[in-house]
């Protein structure tokens, strides 16, 4: 058993009420960081621990936390990105559903550090039941005393409320979710100025995953260091994986960053192999942004080292032969998955879910789409398959906000890694009609169709 | 904003109004408009799901805010029905991690049990058919959503009774 620090009680019957949280120590990293620790002393043990940001960017927290403007003596605010949406993850759901007064605990240790004394959880609307959850969770923290006005009689006062959204994956994106906050579109802001300058209703925000803060409390009751001692290098710590597709035990775990992709996927523990007993075809290790690896390179890196679950090993290779950790979204697909259509599905995803300031996002991913989808319905073309690689590679980098990357990526991915496929679609219309094409012919008992033709 | 056709009785009941001002109660006094999205949930929820123009002219009204920061909001995000819909809606998770799990031939079996397209809502207003994005459920897919939960690890069975017990009037859409 690898070791757990965010759902190591998860199994305590009642967990889930204050007075079983508490009884069970819940609650300690407030008292010990308002009782004996200033807030830069938290920031600093944050800093040590080498925590990174658990939504997808992986941004060191503590760097993050630094860089709050308390000079201009403006208000300061804590908002959780509790607005989970990226295909593949549901891992801040099932912390918030079953140890809800953890993020809770968190985000007063953490408004504390930073000296927050109106902070929000910002959670998705489809989440509704569980908003419900943190609502009731906050009134039985503020009666308990630990929310409101002079918190164990230190002088120090927080406000925490939730938040909800109404079905905006762009949302998740801090800029967005701080307007959205503000009660405005989701559309996302030019950067700089940063949200830690000038943030919600323009004052010096952080905005930090659920993930993120919910690790803040075993850090201060242990201390960085002891944290840094968890995973390994620069990948510290525990994560959340949210596992779904063709495996056995779909689910979310926790791991010990460094664990092998191999005894993640394969072992009774974890996923315990695929679901079916069929052949194992692809991988989306980090959330569907991030690109899809094929089976010769999901165990093993290109250099033949073992891949690893951490940012490090998952990015081995660049995006010529490597992914993403991301947001530990893991998509596994076996040999009946249609990569083709996957991609489509992914590009409407994105296309639906574009806020439309920026051209290249708001146009490209609807090309993409349309493009994808008539390869993928038999009308492609050949020179299609150039075409999708030529708009993917001009929303790149082109757009506001990551959203046009996180389109344009899986695009990409599939057609490097999985161009025969695509070729196939185009030149075999009628062996594609039915939707569930690879279901009855995987696509390896056809693949010398392809070869042949290009001879 | 067009004007439709489409009536609502707008009924600012006193049970709304006090989870209003409480909602209200959570940002700062001159940041009213912070809370227009819990707002309209909260309105749309006690008004059949959806929002006419009349009912966010009157949210527009109680946050202090012009009614176009009402409309451009209420355009923007899935969540809100501008147009009457079935009570009872089945909103499919339709990402591709989903898809994985037989999503797509489940739909088809909602759709043709119910006499539905995609999108339509059935002659006795009681069910409708949605295909939506990502719900972050991936692992416990099929799925759908409907009212403020989840139906998870869905079945051609589970349909069935899901559909039965609707008409049975046993389903609960809001947790209030």
């Amino acid at each position: 058993m690898s070791k757990k620090i965010l759902l190591d009680k998860i199994n305590v019957p009642g967990i889930k009420t204050y007075e079983v949280y508490r009884k069970e120590g819940g609650y300690a990293s407030v008292e010990k960081a308002i009782k004996a620790m200033s807030p830069d002393e938290v920031v600093e043990e944050v800093k040590k621990s080498g925590l990174r940001g658990r939504g997808g960017a992986g941004f060191p927290a503590g760097m993050k936390w630094s860089f709050i403007d308390k000079k201009s003596g403006k208000p300061r605010h804590l908002v959780c990105n509790a607005d989970e949406s990226e295909p593949g993850t549901f891992k801040d759901r099932y912390l918030m559903e079953f140890i809800p007064h953890l993020l809770i605990e968190g985000m007063i240790t953490s408004s504390f550090a930073l000296g927050a004394n109106l902070s929000y959880i910002y959670i998705r609307g489809e989440y509704m039941w569980v908003f419900k959850i943190l609502e009731r969770a906050i009134a039985e923290a503020k009666a308990a005393g630990w929310l409101g006005k002079n918190i164990l009689g230190s002088g120090y006062d927080l406000e925490l409320h939730v938040h909800c959204g109404a079905g905006a994956y762009i949302c998740g994106e801090e800029t967005a979710l701080i307007e959205s906050l503000e009660g405005k579109r989701g559309n996302p802001r030019i950067k700089p100025p940063f949200p830690a300058v000038s943030g919600l209703w323009a004052n010096p925000t952080v905005v930090n995953n659920v993930e993120t803060i919910a690790s803040v409390p075993w850090i201060v009751n242990n201390s960085g260091d002891d944290y840094a001692k968890i995973g390994i290098g620069r990948s510290t710590g525990t994560k959340l994986i949210s596992a779904s597709g063709h495996v056995k035990n779909p689910g979310v775990y926790e791991i010990e960053l460094g664990l092998s992709v191999d005894e993640f996927m394969n072992s009774d523990e974890y996923l315990g192999g695929m679901s079916s007993n069929r052949p194992l075809k692809a991988l989306v290790p980090g959330g569907s942004s991030v690109p899809i690896l094929p089976a010769n390179l999901i165990f093993k890196t290109a250099n033949g080292e073992d891949r690893l679950m951490t940012y490090e090993s998952l990015s081995d290779g660049g995006f010529t032969t490597g992914s993403m950790l991301g947001s530990g979204g893991f998509i596994v697909y076996d040999d009946t998955a249609c990569v083709v259509r996957n991609t489509w599905n992914f590009a409407r995803f994105y296309h639906h879910e574009s806020c439309g300031q920026c051209t290249p996002c708001r146009e490209g991913t609807g090309w993409l789409e349309k493009v994808l989808w008539r390869i993928e319905n038999g009308q492609g073309r050949e020179e299609d398959i150039d075409l999708l690689w030529s708009i993917q590679s001009k929303i790149e980098g082109n757009t506001i906000c990551p959203l046009g990357d996180a389109a344009s990526w899986p695009v990409a991915a599939a057609i490097r890694h999985f161009r025969e496929e695509f070729e196939y679609h185009v030149r075999f219309p009628e062996r594609i009609k039915n939707r569930n094409h690879f279901v009855t012919e995987p696509f390896d008992k056809v693949r010398h169709l392809v070869s042949k033709e290009m001879i | 904003m067009e004007r439709t056709h489409y009536k609502q009785e707008i009924n600012m009941t006193e049970t709304l109004m006090t989870r209003i001002n409480e909602l209200l109660s959570h940002y700062p006094e001159d940041k009213k408009k912070s809370a227009l999205l819990p707002v309209l949930h909260e309105a749309q929820d006690a008004h059949d799901n959806w929002l006419s123009i009349e009912l966010m002219d009157k949210v527009a009204e109680i946050l202090g805010i012009l009614p176009i920061e009402v409309y451009e909001v209420a355009t923007f995000y899935t969540m809100y029905n501008l147009k009457p819909i079935g009570k009872y809606m089945f909103e499919f998770c339709q990402t591709s991690c989903c898809c994985l799990r037989g999503t797509e031939d489940l739909m088809d079996y909602t759709c043709e049990k119910l006499g539905v397209g995609i999108g339509e809502t059935t002659a006795d207003g009681l069910f409708e058919v949605r295909g939506v994005e990502c719900l972050g459920a991936c692992g416990y897919a099929p799925m759908m959503q409907l009212g403020d939960f989840y139906k998870e690890h869905l079945t051609k069975e589970k349909i069935d009774q899901l559909i039965a017990d609707c008409r049975d009037n046993k389903i609960i859409l809001h947790d209030k």
